[in-house]
């Protein structure tokens, strides 16, 4: 109840400021930065290493950037996955196991491993919704089940993959500028996100995200948002299993950094904790930009240790600075 | 705090309800009890003195951190730092022993722990970022820093003195832990700490309403600056504690720790939405946890099956808790 007082003010405040700083905190303003910021990282590193390829960043990055797009899902509807790692962990071997044991049947394995996805979101969403825990508690729970059924599915790392999976993301579409898997990522994003957020269902995701009393009270089926938002996010970390399937040919059953990395991209992404703001640009491009800085570091032979201290501190400088923003435009 | 003031609903149920909604820790002790119960019948004979003591030993260090999470979740924050620092203390403890003996080695240990804790606190408190997010970036620097550390340490070696295992590892007339001698102490300052210090009062005030604080005067940053840094240092405690109880230290030492910590606080009944809640049900929660994982351990069931019971059982509780004392 406190935080309608609150956002009411801070509503009021941010109509008050006009400043640059500001402004530039604000939508569009945010991607139009990160895009630059990557674009200079890119540079960069085509002059540290020309021979290094669009395709190895957009390959790497496929799992950890279809996680980012689930998690922000779910941020924007005002809750949290903390078990997306495990989602991706299980859906991983799942797939991996299905697929060496009966790699003719692909194309179906490949849709049955979605719609576990989409059921394993759809199972987190309902026990947000009747439980009454809080989302951290409840993902968090969640996250010990998801991870023990997927070393239940595989003991230690095996399983296969057939080759037109990996077809699918490695390469380019003709030019260097086009991965594979970067083409995978927008088309899927694309088919499912773009018609969904003009949608009634995606603006009331937005809409309890910003503010679930308001939300309520004009109509909208909070319980059905909520659980409708899990489960998305299970069908991409679904997509995230299966590209890393893909990707390395194998199922790992201990999870891998993706629930830090997907919650770093979209913080970075401009997708507010608070819920109720924020877009899928953002985030993408945030992977890669993390993406990158890993590959620079290891360019320069900084040793990976290292490379992670320098990756913690400009994820804290960014918070730092975007909170500074948020902070300076609020007083204003 | 408010739960005084809610009507108790007729009948017997929901004079029950009410009850145990003003009593919060008796259905913990019930669970506990019962998971106790639960181990005596499917291993006859194995509750006695040396499993209330070994139950203890382990469940100290888990209850100091759950203690990092209490006082950060009252406030509407959570410190998911606490696993890393805990490790990196014990592990930093171990390096330094053979130079300047187990109490110098401690305190230095504890020097970058406070760090850590203060650049937590001016991030949460000073910059308004996220708990979070905050917490999580640090923890990814200090694994990143400690495996830079271990790196250039590899000829130094560790060891753990004889000292910390006895504090950790051992038990006075063969029952009480050593580690208790800290614990005990600790735990009452933190539980009347909370209650009757201005400082404690200003923690559930900050995590209750921050505006009504901020406009009551109350510098909320600073607050937090100084609650986050009380946190790392905990933490660092528990981590020099823990690496007593199991006699070697690592990098990676006390990490697994980390969700059950934010567990056995959320099982004791403290509110992640701040300004509810307090240090004694997190006691209690983190004694039912180690029970528990006694338990999954004594069915002898596979990691796996270990692993999704734990998840099952916590949200189950941490559900059904909710429903008992939620105010209706």
């Amino acid at each position: 109840m406190t935080d309608t007082a609150g956002s009411e003010g801070r509503r009021l405040d941010r109509a008050a400021a006009r400043g640059l700083l500001g402004r530039a905190m604000r939508g569009d303003a945010w991607t139009v930065g990160l895009v630059a910021i990557f674009v200079a990282l890119l540079v960069f590193t085509k002059l540290l290493r020309p021979a290094y390829g669009l395709d190895a960043l957009a390959i790497a990055s496929l799992p950890v950037a279809f996680a980012a797009v689930g998690q922000a899902i779910v941020v924007i509807s005002g809750g949290i996955d903390l078990s997306i790692g495990s989602v991706i962990a299980l859906t991983n071997v799942i797939s991996a196991l299905l697929l060496m044991n009966a790699p003719e049947l692909s194309l179906p394995i490949v849709l049955l491993v979605l719609l576990i996805g989409l059921g394993i979101g759809l199972v987190n969403g309902v026990l947000v919704v009747i439980s009454r825990v809080p989302d951290i508690v409840v993902t968090l729970a969640m996250l010990f089940v998801w991870a023990g059924a997927a070393l239940l599915v595989l003991g230690s790392p095996g399983g296969g993959s057939v080759d037109w999976l990996r077809e699918l993301i490695t390469g380019t579409l003709g030019v260097e500028v086009l991965p594979r898997a970067l083409i995978v990522l927008l088309v899927v994003v694309g088919v499912v996100w773009i018609p969904l957020r003009r949608s009634r269902l995606g603006l009331s995701i937005y809409a309890i995200g910003s503010d679930q009393l308001a939300a309520f009270r004009s109509g909208v089926n909070v319980a059905r948002t909520k659980i409708v938002a899990y489960g998305l996010a299970g069908f991409f970390a679904s997509l995230g299993g299966l590209s890393l399937t893909a990707s390395t040919g194998i199922g790992t059953p201990i999870p891998g950094p993706y629930l830090l990395l997907s919650v770093a991209a979209i913080v970075l992404g401009g997708v507010s904790l608070a819920g109720g703001r924020g877009g899928m640009l953002g985030p993408i491009v945030g992977i890669y930009i993390l993406g990158l800085i890993r590959a620079d570091l290891g360019f320069l032979r900084v040793e990976p240790a290292f490379s992670t201290v320098v990756q913690g501190v400009i994820m804290v400088a960014v918070v730092m600075v975007g909170a500074y923003l948020t902070l300076r435009r609020r007083t204003a | 705090m408010t739960a005084d003031a809610t009507p108790v609903r007729p009948g017997s149920l929901g004079i029950f309800r009410g009850w145990m909604r003003d009593r919060p820790l008796v259905p913990l002790f019930i669970l506990l009890g019962a998971l106790v119960l639960l181990l005596e019948v499917i291993q006859p004979g194995i509750v006695g003195p040396s499993f209330v003591s070994s139950t203890m030993r382990f469940a100290v260090p888990l209850a100091i951190l759950a203690a990092c999470q209490t006082m950060t979740m009252l406030t509407g924050g959570i410190d998911l730092s606490v696993a890393v620092v805990a490790s990196m203390t014990s592990y930093v403890m171990a390096t330094f022993v053979s130079d300047v003996g187990w109490l110098g080695a401690s305190l230095i240990a504890l020097v970058p722990a406070a760090l850590v804790g203060l650049a937590n606190g001016i991030g949460v408190g000073w910059f308004r970022v996220h708990p979070l997010i905050m917490t999580i970036s640090m923890s990814l620097i200090v694994s990143g820093a400690v495996n830079v550390y271990a790196r250039a340490n590899i000829a130094g070696g560790t060891r753990v003195p004889p000292e910390i295992t006895w504090l950790g590892g051992q038990t006075l007339f063969g029952f009480l832990p050593n580690s208790l001698l800290v614990f005990v102490p600790l735990a009452a300052l933190v539980l009347v700490g909370l209650r009757r210090f201005g400082y404690g009062r200003l923690l559930y005030a900050v995590g209750d309403n921050e505006t009504a604080a901020r406009l009551a005067g109350v510098r909320v940053g600073n607050v937090l600056v100084v609650l986050y840094l009380l946190s790392a240092i905990l933490a660092g405690i528990a981590g020099l504690i823990y690496a007593g109880v199991i006699g070697s230290a690592t990098g990676r030492l006390v990490d697994p720790y980390l969700l059950p910590s934010v567990a056995a606080a959320v099982i004791g009944g403290t509110s992640i939405f701040g300004g509810r809640g307090g240090y004694a049900g997190s006691i209690v929660g983190a004694l039912i946890l180690t029970v528990l994982v006694t338990l999954l351990t004594v069915l002898a069931a596979p990691e796996a099956v270990r692993q999704i019971l734990f998840g099952a059982i916590i949200l189950a509780v941490a559900a059904a808790y909710t429903r008992i004392t939620e105010e209706s």
